[in-house]
């Protein structure tokens, strides 16, 4: 079934949080990956594949660059379910 | 005409590692002497890689001394000469000749000769695989004892302005000798490869194109975040089917040995595969770095001359690097 923006937006920042120890609350759509919580290329794999699990998803290595904050993963996300 | 009915080769039921050897480049390279050309800093390594230093071998030593050095000190580990070995698989991917194998000079160098000799190309699989190997031959009759080494001076295979993975690598051989054995000593092997990823761990180019004058020395590149996702997540499947299969619970490992790549693979392994704290890792890598096909048994030989596992415990090791190629089976440690 699939999930929603808000429903993805959630269960992504649980997998943040869980990775980098950020609280939930702290994983918001403008935020960057990289500048704002700090997250290195292979912590993005670990959420990545996580969120691959997640949600029933193929996100390819070739994407991830582009994801560069919240909001993209959860737009990129919420569109492979469809 | 009757044709006559063929003997074919049975050999014994049971196989282990009888001895192992090491060796390890004479020089401590700091994360400081690396980090200029590559504009990083050691924190950032020991963030990245869990690496502190890595030992490489000077200008005067070889791959094949190295692999030397780990042979001879596995056979006489194993209580036996080089006479009693029939086949020497050598797993390497920096002795830089297409021929003849490296492992036909070994054999010489420790007195094995006339035994059968082989490279593998494996890279960093390599010695699982001559594992795997050295189990088959022996059980099936076709050698006694076989000498497995995984040798490498990685340090030949660099670039120095190479972010990607140069500066994890390290110089080191490891040995161990397989032969018969009143008990099982070596569970099934697991492996398989996936070309449809070869450029995920990459030489930068072929020798034709360094014939041809159209590239310089050729190094090791890496994509190092799909590296990692492969190593991370699709490894730890692996392990737990070797486990399966040499009917141990996780619970029951003892050692768990896995190709020194990199302290966060490690880690993410151990997470996938939901270990007891109880088991011993080999984290060989901090102060020896990535030393491909010799990583896993140099990590082994420290795990038992420091006495963190006994001699007859059972370690899970996995290997797994460019091909891509993988292996792993859990064995009872010499």
């Amino acid at each position: 079934m699939a999930h929603s923006e808000q429903e993805v937006l959630a269960g992504l920042a649980e997998i943040v949080s869980e990775e980098t120890g950020l609280p939930t609350d702290s994983v918001l759509p403008d935020k960057s990956f990289t500048d704002d919580l700090d997250i290195d290329s292979l912590s993005m794999m670990t959420i990545v594949t996580l969120a691959e699990e997640k949600f029933s998803v193929r996100i390819p290595d070739d994407e991830v660059k582009n994801l560069a904050t919240v909001g993209d993963a959860v737009s990129f996300i919420t569109s492979a379910q469809a | 005409m009757t044709r006559p009915t063929l003997t074919q080769a049975t050999g014994p039921a049971h196989t282990r590692i009888l001895g192992l050897g090491a060796a390890r480049g004479e020089l401590t390279v700091t994360n400081d002497e690396l980090v200029g050309p590559i504009d990083s800093s050691d924190e950032w390594i020991r963030q990245r890689t869990g690496i502190v230093t890595r030992r490489r071998a000077g200008a005067g030593t070889d791959v094949l001394d190295l692999a030397e050095i780990a042979a001879n000190d596995a056979i006489k580990n194993a209580g036996l000469t080089g006479a009693d070995i029939d086949a020497v698989l050598l797993s390497t991917v920096t002795y830089f000749h297409q021929t003849p194998a490296g492992a036909a000079i070994i054999a010489d160098r420790v007195g094995a000769t006339p035994a059968a000799a082989w490279d593998i190309s494996a890279a960093c699989a390599g010695y699982c695989y001559g594992i795997g190997q050295a189990d088959a031959l022996v059980r099936a009759g076709t050698a006694r004892n076989v000498l497995v080494i995984g040798a490498e001076k990685m340090s030949d295979f660099v670039d120095p302005t190479d972010r990607s993975i140069s500066f994890l690598l390290g110089d080191g051989a490891g040995a161990v000798v397989v032969g018969a054995s009143d008990t099982p000593g070596i569970g099934p092997t697991v492996w398989g490869s996936d070309g449809s990823q070869a450029q995920a761990i990459r030489q930068t180019h072929s020798w034709l194109d360094v014939r041809d004058g159209d590239a310089g020395w050729p190094t090791l590149r890496q994509e190092g975040p799909t590296v990692f996702k492969w190593a991370g997540f699709q490894m730890a499947p692996v392990a737990q089917q070797a486990m399966a299969a040499a009917g141990v619970e996780p619970e029951q490992i003892e050692a768990f040995i896995p190709h020194q790549a990199n302290m966060r693979i490690i880690d993410q392994m151990i997470k996938q595969l939901k270990l007891p704290e109880s088991v011993v890792v080999g984290r060989d890598i901090a102060d020896t770095g990535n030393t491909s096909a010799a990583s896993i048994p140099l990590a082994t030989e420290r795990l038992l001359r420091e006495g963190q596992v006994d001699s007859g415990a059972l370690a899970l090791q996995i290997g797994f690097g460019a091909g891509l190629v993988y292996a792993a089976q859990v064995v009872v440690l010499p």
